[in-house]
């Protein structure tokens, strides 16, 4: 054993290290979750009873599946055409769907609040004489999430049409497939689990996203929102059972569209 | 009939260079090149994956240049088959039928037969993942004829399989093209392959087409010393025209007379050319038919499998091939003096 240990040391160094990492995710989020169940069951059962909060996280968790809707009506194409098409100004197009992620959140919150507000703001202007109005209200909550969100979708199905081989869309073309068709029945199904992934990911983004949200939309209050102003005026025993509850409803969720996703890796190269 | 006029296309590391070819209604016509010649693309440019740079595809009379590949009725087989990974091997094969909006019955029976012809008829509902390369490539082949085709474009189709299959295989090919009379473009880097199934050759050096012909002509008068050493011709020898008379041509090569069939002019340098397989050994002088005869001794034996690559110094070079029961029979290893004997009209003269 310990000649084992020896000969593998630099492995044995690297497990070290790996176990570390993955044990801070796990002791935070396990700490919290034991700490509620154990010390404060009754806080944790009055949550789900709450309509506020109830109605809170269901905002949530339907404004981030809006938001991924339309990254993934408007990103798919786009990934699309970023894997399979070269073109002058491409790294610069990927560029910018990039730029999401490493923009500071709150930073981007101003952006879009900018953009955004009704008097005045480049869109939310126009919007609002069309009677959409994005301040305080649902549309402005599913756009600062699409802001934030959008890339790691788009990415996602990026390297999904890149691992289709473009040799399986010639054959179904020479067999009198059309583009649309060869994109329905062939490029789209193969990169399916990719898209999926990425709009698991993208969908996580967005329900965890604040400081975009909260310059543009202070109410109706999207969860985390509501979890900062509890800590804020009732402290940690008030915050936190929402905080659990929120996190084992999106564990649920991404547990579950895991186990369909892998449905379809069999088919996979990668 | 394929008619490609003055096409070029640049696209990533390849290139096509004026490609001027006629392939003929039914005939089964082989590109043999090297690898990275261009030979891909240019089966790509003529199913319409992509757009020639310049130049013009015609195929039955109708210029199909600009033509999208889903109106070309053209079935296409890459050498990694290329099956689609999340359909069964029926799913693969009925792909192109269902969009012919054909009656279900019709599809059906399609299906049956092409299944049957090939032999993959117990193979129906499992995934290409689970097949043989065999297997796999039968199944592409299937998928490729069942819609009909009026040409069947085939890339490296055998080349990633075991001999044994390859060999299977290839009888297959040749039956569906004879029975389908389907005109077919294969493209291969092997020329036992090209050799067993070609009506005409093309071969393709650089993005070029360099010669076509049969593959007689392709194999023993190839048509400069490029082609020459790629199809295998392993002899070619410098040496002067001494005279010519008719077509009948002596060569001196250093102070050895070759007699050969030609019509170069005397004094002008030339090269021939000899296949391995022309050469006959014996162990002493015999008389035959064989205008050239040489004695000279064994530098190195080769084994190739079933047959020895056998290098000789005749006061010049020769290479020749033998069978391994021959080689026993007669003895042979290096060292040995043999004499050596190949016609007149074996020589080819450039």
């Amino acid at each position: 054993m310990i000649e084992k240990i020896k000969r593998e040391r630099m492995l044995v160094a690297f497990t070290l290290l790996g176990f570390l990492i993955i044990a801070f995710i796990v002791v935070t989020l396990g700490n919290m979750l034991a700490t509620q169940v154990i010390q404060d069951l009754g806080g944790l059962i009055k949550v789900t009873q709450d309509p506020v909060v109830l109605n809170s996280i269901w905002l949530s968790m339907y404004t981030a599946f809006l938001a991924t809707l339309v990254a993934f009506i408007f990103g798919v194409p786009l990934a699309y055409i970023l894997a399979r098409k070269e073109f002058l100004g491409k790294s610069l197009i990927e560029s910018i769907v990039d730029v999401p992620v490493v923009v500071p959140h709150t930073a981007a919150g101003i952006a879009l609040y900018t953009v955004f507000m009704h008097h005045g703001g480049l869109i939310g202007a126009p919007l609002s004489s069309l009677n959409i109005v994005c301040e305080d209200a649902v549309p402005g909550i599913v756009f600062a999430m699409l802001f934030v969100s959008a890339p790691f979708l788009i990415n996602s199905a990026r390297d999904g049409f890149k691992s289709v081989d473009p040799r399986l869309e010639n054959v179904a073309r020479s067999l009198g497939a059309s583009q649309w068709h060869t994109f329905c029945k062939i490029s789209f199904p193969l990169a399916f689990r990719h898209i999926l992934t990425g709009s698991i990911l993208s969908w996580a983004r967005a329900i965890s996203e604040f400081g975009a949200v909260i310059f543009l939309v202070s109410w109706p209050r999207i969860a985390p929102l509501l979890m900062y102003e509890r800590f804020e005026s009732y402290g940690l025993s008030t915050s936190r059972p929402i905080a659990v509850l929120l996190i084992f409803i999106c564990l649920t969720v991404f547990i579950f569209l895991r186990l369909a996703s892998m449905r379809w890796q069999r088919h996979d190269s990668d | 009939m394929i008619a490609i006029k003055g096409v070029s296309k640049n696209w990533r590391e390849f290139s096509l260079k004026n490609i001027d070819l006629e392939v003929r209604k039914g005939e089964y016509f082989v590109i043999l090149g090297p690898t990275a010649a261009g030979k891909t693309l240019l089966l790509e440019l003529i199913a319409g994956f992509y757009k020639p740079d310049h130049g013009e595809i015609w195929v039955n009379d109708k210029n199909v240049t600009r033509m999208p590949p889903e109106k070309m009725g053209i079935g296409f087989v890459y050498q990694d088959y290329s099956l689609f990974p999340h359909l069964t091997v029926k799913e693969n094969i009925e792909f192109g039928l269902k969009l012919k909006k054909m009656p279900k019955e019709d599809v059906e029976k399609k299906l049956k037969e092409v299944m049957k012809m090939l032999d993959i008829s117990h193979l129906s509902h499992r995934y290409p993942r689970t097949l043989s390369g065999g297997e796999q490539q039968r199944v592409a082949i299937a998928r490729g004829i069942v819609i009909e085709p009026s040409i069947m474009l085939l890339d490296e189709p055998l080349s990633a399989l075991d001999t044994r299959t390859q060999i299977r295989l290839r009888e297959e090919l040749r039956r569906v093209h004879r029975g389908a009379k389907l005109t077919t473009i294969h493209v291969t880097h092997d020329q036992t392959e090209a050799m067993a199934l070609a009506d005409r050759i093309g071969v393709m050096m650089d993005g070029e087409i360099v010669q076509t012909g049969t593959p007689e002509e392709i194999f023993h008068s190839p048509i400069d010393e490029g082609v020459a050493e790629f199809v295998g011709v392993e002899n070619i020898i410098e040496g002067i025209v001494e005279s010519s008379e008719e077509g009948a041509t002596t060569i001196r090569i250093n102070d050895h007379i070759i007699e050969a069939i030609s019509s170069a002019e005397a004094g002008s340098r030339v090269r021939i050319c000899l296949r391995p397989e022309s050469i006959t050994i014996a162990p002493s002088k015999t008389t035959s038919s064989a205008r050239n005869t040489f004695s000279g001794t064994i530098t190195q034996l080769v084994p190739l499998g079933a047959t020895y690559r056998v290098e000789i110094d005749c006061g010049f070079p020769l290479v020749a091939l033998i069978t391994k029961t021959s080689m026993e029979d007669l003895g042979l290893r290096a060292g040995k003096k043999v004499c050596t004997s190949f016609k007149a009209s074996s020589v080819h003269v450039l």
